[in-house]
């Protein structure tokens, strides 16, 4: 393909915006929104990483903890209410987003009161989000004794009744099918798995007593949702630094319509994003 | 036609055609290079950046070099002693009562573990691209640094921690890793797996984190700044295809670096913390580890997502070199600008599609293989692109055969050895007798070990004088060139033969194998071609040296009546990279003997009625 230039036309280069010419920004995105585009890309691809690795380990398992089981309790007491405490989570931080939109916009308009207020908004959000996976963290891992290697939520592969009980959910003659969840608990510091009798089955007539489910799962979890709190708690380090430069009016300086906001909501997006599929993948399927 | 005889001056089309930025209203001084420290250690230029990059380089060249002089003497000297080498590896010459000293196996595994590890990311990712990626894409795209010179800055200093500390490990009593470049689990996940498995693994771990980090800030960097930076008139289409090379790269690195991190940060939850993601039914000395439910090959996944990609990342980067060093030193322009270009994005998305075939023997289905095959082989296709038109651009060229040249034909000439051989790889069922034999060694070593280096010698040779204002010795540079290529063959073509024939790489001594028994006089042969090639290299470090002093200085700021940017810069670099305007770009990069003009550069504006070229 041959282009035709002739002189005249080719010293008329304009400065137009937007072309891919040279001498301007293709995208209309300054070089710092851009290597944080360029970044967040790469992030992306190192959660996609683990949350292939994800896929990979739980299909190879033959049983994995129903989410509805796992995540069903609450502060004060609350049992047996599926995902609501995680909705709650998963709430605040998407309304972090919003508050964060609120301070890119207010920054447009060059209003420092708008964004400082936004900007701390946000951060109260992310500061939330944490102290929930805290709660749920010290929840899992203090009282139903998931770790990184153990994890006490199993699946049953046949029908049963039990044959003990644990005195707190689990009465000694009820009965369950194949696919529902329990989960072992200790006592002492020992696990205290219970016996129940198959009822199903070619084991039919067997005693069997629960077995702890895939280790995996407890290793994932933590390790992934870990990972993304690291990611929550840069942000909210980070946010607390730029919403302090913003309050000392540096921005102002800049005259660039507070573009630093507009880089970290970027991030601060991305990383609810990442929670979408976090949820996803830990949380419903 | 129009009259073309007008001849310009470059400052004077930089005075009336360039545009003024105001770059130079501001004073830059005291921030970028005033003083030593800031000027010559944490220099925020990427002129600098690029010299320290190269000059790391070379100092982890020679120290994987010398490794492999190493190993090499036990696989072909196994019945010599080498006790005198123990001032220098001290506990890990065994030296037995009759004065007979042999490498410890062990240390023999760490040596070819480093030797991989050194020379494809510290030599050849961070020295090549990361030099010349430095060096270039400001200079010709017409940018005055970097999007970020900061970042840039730190990219280098990631890059000197992860050399510290992979050089720290070298020094470990238990040595530094030893379970290959690769690093699979389980001898990388388990500290007690092998005596390199512990803290030589923790700090291979460390130090290729932190080159991580350096890639991707690199990368993040040199994208941008091809995309915003590019002076007035530098379309796309125009940019020199060294350019679009680094650019190409520095994407691959910034998608596939970080699934590497990934698998890493797996690794050393596994090492430190007790999970199991890559780690199933484990014995160790007859006992059951309770490390059950991951997945060793799950590791090799995620590892060779980012491997087979770091391929093109070692060889993007030199095939950009050897075709602007070619279009230049042939005075032509080079074939195919278009159809180069397109082959070069070709073959960035077909590396992220193929890299299972790395691992055809792993217990990977073999249905699935297939698809990697066929991607594979269709790899072929850009490469054999890119070699007809270099050999076109050669052909009726008026050829200038220095130094720069003949390692860039060079260049061509490995590549088509070298990939040749990936096309027999590539086929999973061939791969059944050829895996993890010499005839692997072979491949890669001349496709993207050598082949890459002659790019790197190439681009050496030709924009030394934009890095030193000095040329390099052509004398020496030519004793160099042939030495290399002549000993290059030398190593690798036997190796062929001795891999056809099933002997397996990475083995410590074929004592025990009578199969293997008559290839000793093929590997002393290697061994001897090994030694002198180290030799020949240390001609090229001290030629570089002496030049930076000493070598014949640079009188005018063309010396290769090139078209590109870089060539209207000063002789003395400056910061800032033109004294005054930068300047505006009329043409594509490879006007060469156009219209009776033997070069046009890319300042020059289209006379009245000239046509643009491509």
């Amino acid at each position: 393909m041959a282009t035709v230039e002739t002189a005249a036309h080719n010293d008329t280069h304009k400065d137009n915006d937007g072309s891919w010419e040279g001498g301007s920004q293709p995208f209309k995105a300054s070089y710092g929104k851009l290597m944080m585009w360029y970044f967040l890309v790469s992030d992306a691809f190192t959660f996609a990483g683990f949350l292939i690795a994800y896929g990979a380990l739980r299909f190879s398992m033959p049983t994995w903890p129903v989410p509805d089981f796992v995540f069903s309790t609450t502060p004060f007491n609350g049992h047996g209410l599926p995902l609501v405490f995680v909705t709650v989570m998963t709430f605040i931080l998407l309304a972090s987003s919003f508050t964060m939109v609120r301070a890119v916009q207010e920054g447009h308009e060059e209003n420092k009161r708008g964004v400082v207020k936004w900007m701390i908004l946000t951060i109260v959000g992310g500061f939330m989000f944490l102290g929930c996976q805290a709660w749920e963290w010290n929840k899992l891992i203090g009282e139903e004794h998931m770790s990184i290697t153990q994890n006490p939520f199993g699946t049953h592969t046949e029908d049963g009744v039990y044959l003990a009980g644990d005195g707190h959910y689990v009465n000694e003659g009820d009965t369950f099918v194949a696919g529902e969840s329990y989960l072992v608990h200790k006592h002492d510091g020992e696990w205290a798995p219970l016996d129940f009798k198959v009822t199903s089955g070619p084991d039919a007539g067997m005693i069997k007593s629960q077995t702890l489910g895939p280790k995996a799962f407890g290793a994932l979890f933590f390790f992934i949702t870990g990972f993304h709190g690291f990611h929550v708690f840069s942000g909210i380090v980070i946010m607390l630094i730029v919403t302090i430069n913003a309050a000392t009016g540096l921005y102002i300086k800049r005259k660039n319509g507070y573009e630093m906001i507009e880089k970290v909501g970027l991030y601060w997006h991305f990383v609810d994003l990442v929670w979408v599929f976090v949820f996803l993948l830990f949380y419903l399927l | 036609m129009a009259n073309i005889a007008t001849t310009y001056d470059d400052d004077v089309l930089l005075e009336e055609h360039g545009y003024n930025d105001h770059f130079h209203d501001h004073h830059h001084g005291d921030k970028y290079q005033s003083g030593f420290i800031s000027h010559y250690i944490f220099s925020m230029d990427h002129k600098v950046i690029a010299r320290q990059f190269l000059i790391t380089g070379i100092i982890w060249a020679i120290i994987g070099a010398a490794m492999s002089v190493v190993f090499r003497l036990q696989l072909g000297f196994p019945e010599e002693s080498l006790a005198w080498l123990k001032p220098v590896l001290g506990k890990w010459i065994v030296v037995d009562p009759t004065g007979v000293g042999t490498l410890a196996p062990e240390f023999y595994y760490a040596l070819v573990t480093m030797h991989g590890t050194i020379l494809v990311f510290f030599v050849l990712t961070a020295g090549l691209s990361g030099t010349f990626s430095n060096l270039l894409i400001p200079l010709q795209l017409g940018a005055r640094d970097m999007a970020s010179p900061f970042l840039n800055m730190l990219s280098y200093w990631f890059f000197f921690l992860a050399g510290i500390v992979m050089f720290y490990s070298l020094f470990l009593s238990t040595g530094p890793f030893s379970g290959g470049w690769t690093a699979y689990p389980p001898l990388s996940a388990l500290p007690q797996a092998s005596t390199g498995s512990g803290t030589g693994m923790t700090l291979w771990l460390v130090s290729l984190t932190l080159f991580v980090v350096s890639v991707l800030l690199g990368g993040i960097n040199y994208v941008t700044t091809v995309l915003n930076l590019r002076t007035k008139g530098m379309s796309l289409w125009r940019m020199p295809l060294t350019i679009w090379a680094f650019f190409v790269t520095a994407i691959i690195g910034v998608l596939s670096f970080p699934v590497l991190a990934s698998g890493f940060f797996m690794l050393m939850m596994d090492r430190g913390l007790g999970t199991s993601f890559f780690l199933s039914e484990i014995f160790i000395e007859g006992q059951a580890l309770d490390r059950v439910g991951g997945s060793p090959v799950l590791y090799q996944h995620l590892f060779w997502f980012l491997g087979h990609p770091e391929v093109y990342i070692i060889i993007l980067p030199a095939m950009g070199l050897v075709s602007e060093v070619l279009a230049v030193h042939a005075r032509k322009p080079i074939f195919g600008y278009r159809a180069m270009v397109y082959s070069i994005l070709a073959i960035a998305f077909l590396s992220f599609i193929v890299w299972a075939h790395h691992m055809f023997m792993s217990g990977v289905n073999p249905f699935i293989s297939n698809f990697f095959v066929v991607f594979t082989l269709i790899i072929a296709v850009p490469s054999a692109v890119k070699v007809f038109n270099w050999i076109t651009t050669l052909y009726g060229g008026n050829i200038r055969l220095n130094t720069p040249m003949l390692f860039a034909i060079g260049f061509v000439s490995l590549f088509i050895s070298g990939g040749l051989t990936g096309v027999f790889l590539g086929n999973s069922t061939i791969d059944i007798q050829m895996h993890d034999t010499y005839f692997v060694v072979a491949h890669f070593h001349i496709v993207m070990g050598v082949a890459a280096f002659f790019g790197m010698f190439a681009g050496i040779y030709h924009w030394y004088p934009k890095m030193y204002s000095r040329f390099m010795n052509e004398t020496l540079g030519k004793i160099h060139f042939w030495g290399t290529l002549i000993g290059a063959y030398a190593i690798f073509w036997p190796m062929h033969f001795i891999g056809m024939a099933g002997v397996p790489r990475r083995y410590y001594s074929f004592d025990t194998f009578d199969a293997f028994k008559h290839f000793s006089g093929m590997n002393q042969f290697i061994t001897v071609a090994a030694i002198l090639v180290f030799f020949v290299q240390l001609v090229f470090v001290i030629n570089f040296f002496y030049s930076i002093w000493k070598g014949k200085k640079m009188t005018t700021k063309n010396p290769w009546d090139a078209t590109t940017l870089e060539w209207t810069t000063p002789i003395e670099p400056i910061h800032g990279n033109w004294p005054g305007n930068l300047p505006t770009v009329h043409r594509w990069a490879y006007d060469y003997n156009k219209d009776e003009r033997e070069f046009v550069s890319q300042i020059v504006p289209l006379e009245e009625g000239e046509v643009g070229d491509h």
